[in-house]
């Protein structure tokens, strides 16, 4: 695909979300050209609103695929917006996403308690392989922070060894505790917060992941490297009483870097 | 000078709103802000506070207040009735209005005569704001008082005094016309026959419903098998509706997830949105499909609409001949009970029989 290359101009397609928003869409995947592409786009629009050439955009919002264009209705027309994106991406060329920390945060895996990851088994069962493996597997990867999302501080990390891919829950659980580790299709990702979710769940992170008191308030960042290290409940139950002034304190718990960057 | 406005109760839910936040979509953290901002920018205007000030939201009714050592102004915003309780006795008010509470008094707001949704609107709030709002985001400990739901016993500091009570002569209208929706992102993960399901067939609000979303019960929606029943996640805003492989369909409100990875059926247009966040579990609705040309002459109406509500708000005193506040609760009540009367039920929670 040589249009999507760093340097080539930008192919892309833009459709609804309603009358207030629309999504730049380069791709249906997840690539490495696309998110390199959704940068380049990201950061051109966020120049032409700062330069006042986007009348009515209140933010963008990029994912792994797509940029999506929050606007006010009131302050300009969906036709006048999508001229004014054309224009800006006409003169874009796609850039490298940055690289940027690595971190190795502690996971308390279903095999050590159940309650830490209650999807363990059915994962491991849908593999064809022990709870043990998936584990091993799991926490063996390193994975890299694709887009933020869904919930402050959700990070989106990929990929997982393919062996442990597999679709979606169908029917999204409406609780899913706060630390969950949880996988779905080639990705994982880490709850930092109770909420619904449709993601299978096979550990906890004892770790807050976002604070306002932050400089950053999201712990992982885009571009971010992330390493796994299983734990005991000992240890699990110790960080975890810990977390709350992780939390409040005036930076984010960067003992969990890891020792140097690759 | 600061009063002290007390919870007594919050009711089902009650929380601290303003317009909410914008610009940390991108870290996940999504817009929150009044369900309903028409009817905060209502209470606020019957105060003569800015439009966004932040105010006190609550689902389901049952909010009670009390004024402590001094004087203060609220106001009411949403279909209900309240009780003023003073030491003579109690006072039953209409709501779009505000009221002066003097030290000792209490406010108790009754269920909602329509919808899930009211506000009680002050002036001076003093709360926390994180990223440039005072709306509360419990989920992530954001904004309101402590980042948390209010609970029995909340002190909330509030400008002292009362200027004089005013009125919305004419109160925003039930509509029950189908909800507008602008079709896709992902319509293309239905047929022509699911499309139609979803464009014909009435819903209803289930119990699953709350800031975050709606899941709506009704005709499930089948994904066409070779597009399936997900997608690598984008985007969401709020009204985008979402059906995973359930195929009951979810639509995302103000504290919804702000990417997802279900497909996207359509998005419920801004003017339209207020009226579906606010409708109550069991009510019935039907979606319809507009362009987004249409979606934004509805925003442009629908903001005409709201300054022409707010230009008529007048002293108490003026606003009719007679007991102004005995007429509009009568006019509230018995235009809610007879339109209803041919199915038994209030015009919104019954079907449209005119649909538009």
């Amino acid at each position: 695909m040589p249009l999507r290359q760093p340097g080539a101009v930008l192919n892309y397609r833009i459709l609804s979300l309603g009358d207030a928003a629309l999504t730049i869409e380069f791709g249906e995947v997840i690539d490495r050209r696309l998110l390199a592409a959704v940068a380049a786009a990201d950061q051109a629009l966020l120049q032409a609103v700062a330069a006042g050439q986007l009348p009515g955009v209140v933010e963008t919002v990029p994912t792994f695929r797509s940029l999506t264009v929050i606007h006010d209705p009131l302050r300009g027309t969906r036709s006048e917006v999508e001229a004014a994106i054309h224009a800006v991406l006409r003169q874009t060329a796609a850039i490298v996403a940055p690289r940027g920390r690595v971190w190795q945060l502690p996971v308390c895996y279903g095999d050590q308690l159940a309650s830490c990851g209650p999807d363990l088994d059915q994962l491991a069962a849908a593999c064809g392989l022990g709870a043990a493996e998936v584990v091993r597997l799991h926490a063996g990867g390193c994975y890299e922070v694709y887009m933020l999302g869904f919930l402050p501080g959700f990070a989106f990390m990929g990929d997982l060894p393919p062996v442990l891919a597999r679709a979606r829950r169908s029917e999204p659980r409406t609780r899913v505790p706060a630390g969950s580790v949880a996988t779905a299709g080639s990705l994982t990702a880490i709850y930092p917060w109770e909420s619904p979710g449709g993601w299978h769940l096979i550990g906890v992170c004892p770790l807050p992941l976002f604070s306002p008191s932050w400089p950053q308030a999201a712990l992982l960042q885009p571009g971010d490297r992330v390493r796994l290290r299983a734990i005991d409940a000992g240890e699990f139950a110790a960080l975890q009483a810990a977390a709350p002034a992780m939390r409040a304190a005036a930076q984010p718990p960067l003992a969990f870097l890891a020792a140097a960057a690759e | 000078m600061c009063a002290v406005l007390e919870v007594l109760s919050p009711g089902a839910m009650a929380s601290i709103q303003d317009f909410g936040r914008s610009g940390w979509r991108r870290i996940g953290v999504p817009r929150s802000g009044a369900l309903e901002p028409g009817w905060l920018r209502l209470g606020n205007a019957l105060l003569g506070n800015p439009e966004d000030a932040p105010a006190i939201e609550f689902l389901a009714g049952g909010l009670a207040v009390r004024a402590l050592e001094l004087p203060l102004q609220v106001a009411l915003a949403g279909h209900f009735t309240a009780e003023l309780v003073h030491a003579g006795g109690r006072r039953r008010l209409a709501s779009w209005r505000s009221v002066c509470l003097k030290p000792g008094e209490a406010l108790r707001c009754g269920s909602l005569a329509a919808g899930r949704v009211g506000y009680l609107a002050l002036t001076g709030l003093a709360v926390v704001r994180h990223f440039g709002s005072a709306s509360t985001y419990a989920r992530a400990g954001l904004g309101g008082v402590d980042g948390r739901l209010l609970a029995p016993g909340v002190r909330l500091s509030v400008a002292a005094g009362c200027g004089g009570e005013r009125l919305l002569r004419r109160p925003p209208a039930v509509d029950e016309a189908p909800i507008r929706v602008v079709p896709g992102p992902q319509d293309d993960h239905f047929d022509a026959q699911q499309m139609a399901t979803f464009f014909t067939q009435a819903y209803r609000v289930s119990a699953a419903a709350d800031r975050m979303g709606i899941r709506l019960d009704g005709p499930l929606l089948g994904h066409r098998p070779e597009k399936g029943a997900e997608i690598v996640s984008d985007a969401t805003v709020p009204g985008s509706i979402q059906v995973p492989g359930s195929g009951q369909p979810i639509v995302l409100l103000a504290d919804g997830q702000t990417a997802g990875g279900y497909p996207k059926i359509a998005t419920v247009i801004t003017a339209d949105l207020p009226r579906l966040a606010v409708m109550a579990p069991g009510q019935t609705l039907r979606f319809a499909a507009v362009s987004v040309a249409a979606a934004e002459q509805a925003a442009r109406a629908r903001e005409a609409e709201l300054q022409a509500l707010i230009a008529g708000i007048a002293p108490l005193a003026e606003a009719g001949n007679g007991d102004p506040q005995a007429i509009y609760t009568a006019n509230l009540i018995s235009g809610v009970v007879d339109a209803g009367a041919a199915d038994g039920l209030p015009p919104a929670l019954g079907r449209s029989p005119g649909e538009r």
